[in-house]
């Protein structure tokens, strides 16, 4: 187990190598200048851009620029802007071209906003899914069953940035039935305001991809319940309860967790959508507007750690994997 | 023994429970409403069986078999069935019983051994939990006492070790262990009715004649009634007191196991002793199939269910055999009833059937059938084959 989860972390590495690399390509060598951003158009002449290509440090080769970027993750980096030093621990991932501040402390500021939509947002659609695709499975062919495959069918159909943009014009700013949303940190605002202002993105987040869940675990139960020993348990004389919860959903639960860990892990690399809708300042948003100002080193930071979410998050799958089912030896 | 155990029940419920045998189905009817029409899985099938004693049931995929025992587990879907008729454990009506006193009695009273041991038994959850769970479902107890019986269990079974293995999971043990495990769970609660549902079909050879072995030997001990459901004659032959064959949900043939062997009536019956191939058997032997598929359940054949299959439909007169269902009728000898329509059967399996399937047989058994012994009787059917057909 042990020998299996180093090289699953080294084969993650790579991976997330590859991603470095793929994105430093991207970005020098795509279409847009990044130092044409920060040049005013009107009195941007050649030699400001090379001025300013010089201060960020882009007239270096590319391959300069990569390894010292990979020297600030291993070993950390001191950044000078003129007059000032701005220090880099490890990992150290660059200093944002805009703001001139430490990236990896910026980006760790935002990330307690995008956790809470993650974990609000997954409670909700774990319950919600789960537990309507369960009660759908044990009433397969009735109206019910049929109501439930339905609804979540269409709500899937639906776009989620719709959705998410229908429910904050109608229910925050319209009809004002939920509080006004936005991130109030839980140590410092309380619980009661942090819940508040993420109460809606986490329904729609929570409620959009539980229909997936609630399909899925339907298929998987309905699946499980036919099994031989779902039969066994009922010819025990267990209790119908018992015979679902322990027996059949036990099973059924094993996609579920994989199709669960990766979409956490998305949930955490950052809800571009719901945070720029709901206006919440997490890693998503803060991605999407170093988009817009072409700061390399923020946009690079978001790729990667949301990489290392999905490198990570299977990793942990498969370990689950192996505590749920006893015939899964991780070697 | 036993023209007891296998009496025409109708007129027994009145006479009260005390002389009646453990089980009694009485014109039990199993449908299953589908889309495609209503399955009529199981036909007026009546039987009964006392304590100590084994029945065993036999037939090809979907003659009924499986489902009639599973309507004494009360196994089926209660929204997605219809039954009629009457089953009576101990006495008691379970038709109609509901779902939460069905449960007492389910792993209590009656338990059931299934065809694949792997899986029947929860990939997920220990021998030992498994075991445990069964025993704490009916009886008063704390898990480590239900643990302590399971490992008493899995000794009583003959697993060795049980001390150790009680904690392995259903895929450390193998094909013949887990079975004994399954027997084991069966088993916890002392049921008076053991049903066993192809219980060697998924094992080694070698290893089906210890786990009959074990069956027997638990018998002896707990004194339970057996219904052994399979399409293997010599389990059959080994286990059973008395035989049902079934064909198309109906009971065709019913009569005590050496008698039913060796004279049997019904050609189906026939048939299925035909296809039993043999390696002792004469190499003169032939291994005869039965021509043609089941019938659909869907929209059984007029009259006889087997008469599309049957090769000797042509000796009875008219259409009798197309147009009317024949009755469960006494045959030759006391005890043993057969539902066909012809006239001399004995005397045709002895001239056509048996020097077709086992020539070095027909002397012997023409002269004295009464003399081969319950092991033998099997033989007439154990033929192997010169040619593969």
């Amino acid at each position: 187990m042990f020998g299996y989860v180093v090289r699953r972390i080294i084969s993650g590495v790579l991976v997330l190598l590859v991603i470095s690399v793929a994105v430093f390509a991207l970005f020098f060598y795509g279409p847009a200048d990044p130092a044409l951003a920060y040049c005013p158009e009107t009195r941007c002449t050649p030699q400001r851009l090379d001025n300013i290509r010089t201060q960020l440090g882009l007239d270096r080769p590319v391959v300069v620029q990569y390894a010292e970027y990979m020297k600030g993750i291993v070993a950390g980096n001191d950044f000078k802007a003129g007059s000032i030093t701005i220090k880099c621990d490890a990992p150290c991932l660059g200093v944002s071209f805009k703001l001139r501040v430490n990236v990896t402390d910026y980006l760790l500021s935002k990330f307690p906003a995008t956790l809470s939509i993650a974990l609000g947002a997954s409670v909700i659609m774990l319950l919600v899914g789960v537990s309507s695709g369960i009660f759908a499975a044990r009433r397969r062919g009735t109206v019910a069953d049929k109501g439930i495959v339905g609804i979540s069918l269409i709500v899937n159909a639906i776009p989620y940035y719709l959705l998410a943009l229908l429910a904050y014009l109608l229910l925050i700013s319209q009809w004002g039935i939920f509080p006004e949303s936005g991130y109030f940190p839980l140590l410092t605002d309380g619980p009661v305001a942090w819940a508040k202002g993420l109460m809606l993105a986490w329904l729609v987040i929570g409620i959009s991809s539980s229909t997936q869940y609630a399909r899925f675990s339907r298929g998987s139960m309905i699946e499980s319940g036919n099994e031989d020993y779902v039969r066994t348990a009922r010819a025990k004389g267990l209790s119908e309860r018992r015979v679902t919860m322990r027996h059949a959903l036990r099973a059924a639960i094993v996609p579920v967790v994989t199709i669960f860990g990766l979409e956490f892990a998305y949930l955490l690399a950052g809800t571009i959508f719901t945070e720029r809708i709901f206006d919440i300042q997490g890693i998503g948003l803060t991605g999407l507007q170093a988009i817009g100002t072409k700061d390399l080193p923020v946009i690079a930071a978001t790729v990667l750690i949301g990489a290392a979410f999905i490198v990570v998050a299977n990793i942990v799958v498969d370990i689950i994997y192996s505590v749920i089912d006893p015939r899964v030896r991780l070697s | 023994m036993s023209s007891e155990t296998f009496h025409r029940t109708a007129d027994q419920s009145a006479r009260g429970a005390e002389h009646e045998p453990y089980l009694v189905v009485d014109d039990l009817t199993v449908r299953f409403p589908t889309a495609d029409g209503l399955v009529q899985a199981v036909t007026g099938l009546s039987y009964s069986l006392a304590q100590g004693k084994t029945l065993g049931i036999v037939g090809e995929s979907g003659s009924g078999k499986s489902v009639s025992s599973m309507a004494i587990m009360g196994l089926h879907d209660y929204k997605r069935t219809r039954m009629s008729g009457s089953i009576r454990i101990g006495g008691k009506e379970i038709i109609g019983l509901s779902s939460e006193d069905m449960r007492g009695i389910r792993g209590g009273d009656v338990s059931m051994i299934f065809q694949d041991p792997l899986s029947s038994l929860h990939p997920f959850y220990s021998i030992g939990y498994q075991i445990s769970e069964a025993y704490i479902a009916h009886k008063k107890v704390s898990k480590s006492q239900a643990r302590a019986k399971a490992i008493e269990m899995l000794e009583r079974v003959g697993i060795p070790q049980p001390k150790s293995r009680v904690d392995d999971y259903p895929h450390q043990f193998s094909g013949g262990m887990r079975q004994r495990a399954m027997i084991a769970m069966a088993l916890v609660n002392d049921p008076k009715l053991l049903i066993a549902d192809e219980p060697t079909t998924a094992l080694d050879v070698t290893v089906q004649a210890q786990i009959l072995d074990l069956l027997q030997e638990l018998q002896r001990d707990f004194n339970s009634a057996i219904i052994i459901i399979t399409h293997d004659l010599g389990v059959v032959a080994e286990m059973a007191d008395e035989v049902l064959v079934m064909y198309a949900g109906r009971a065709v043939e019913v009569g005590p196991t050496r008698e039913l062997l060796t004279h049997p009536e019904m050609p189906y019956t026939w048939g299925l002793l035909s296809s039993v191939p043999d390696v002792s058997a004469d190499t003169g032997a032939q291994l005869i199939p039965i021509p043609g598929n089941p019938p659909s359940l869907l929209d059984p054949p007029t009259g006889c269910p087997f008469h599309p299959r049957c090769l000797h439909r042509d000796k009875v007169p008219g259409d009798l055999c197309r147009t009317e269902l024949p009755a469960l009728v006494t045959a030759a000898r006391a005890g043993h009833t057969k539902r066909c329509h012809l006239a001399n059967p004995d005397q045709i399996y002895e001239t056509e059937v048996l020097p077709e399937i086992a020539p070095d047989l027909v002397e012997l058994v023409i002269e004295d059938a009464s003399h081969t012994n319950a092991g033998e009787g099997a033989a007439p059917g154990e033929a192997i084959a010169p040619e593969n057909r």
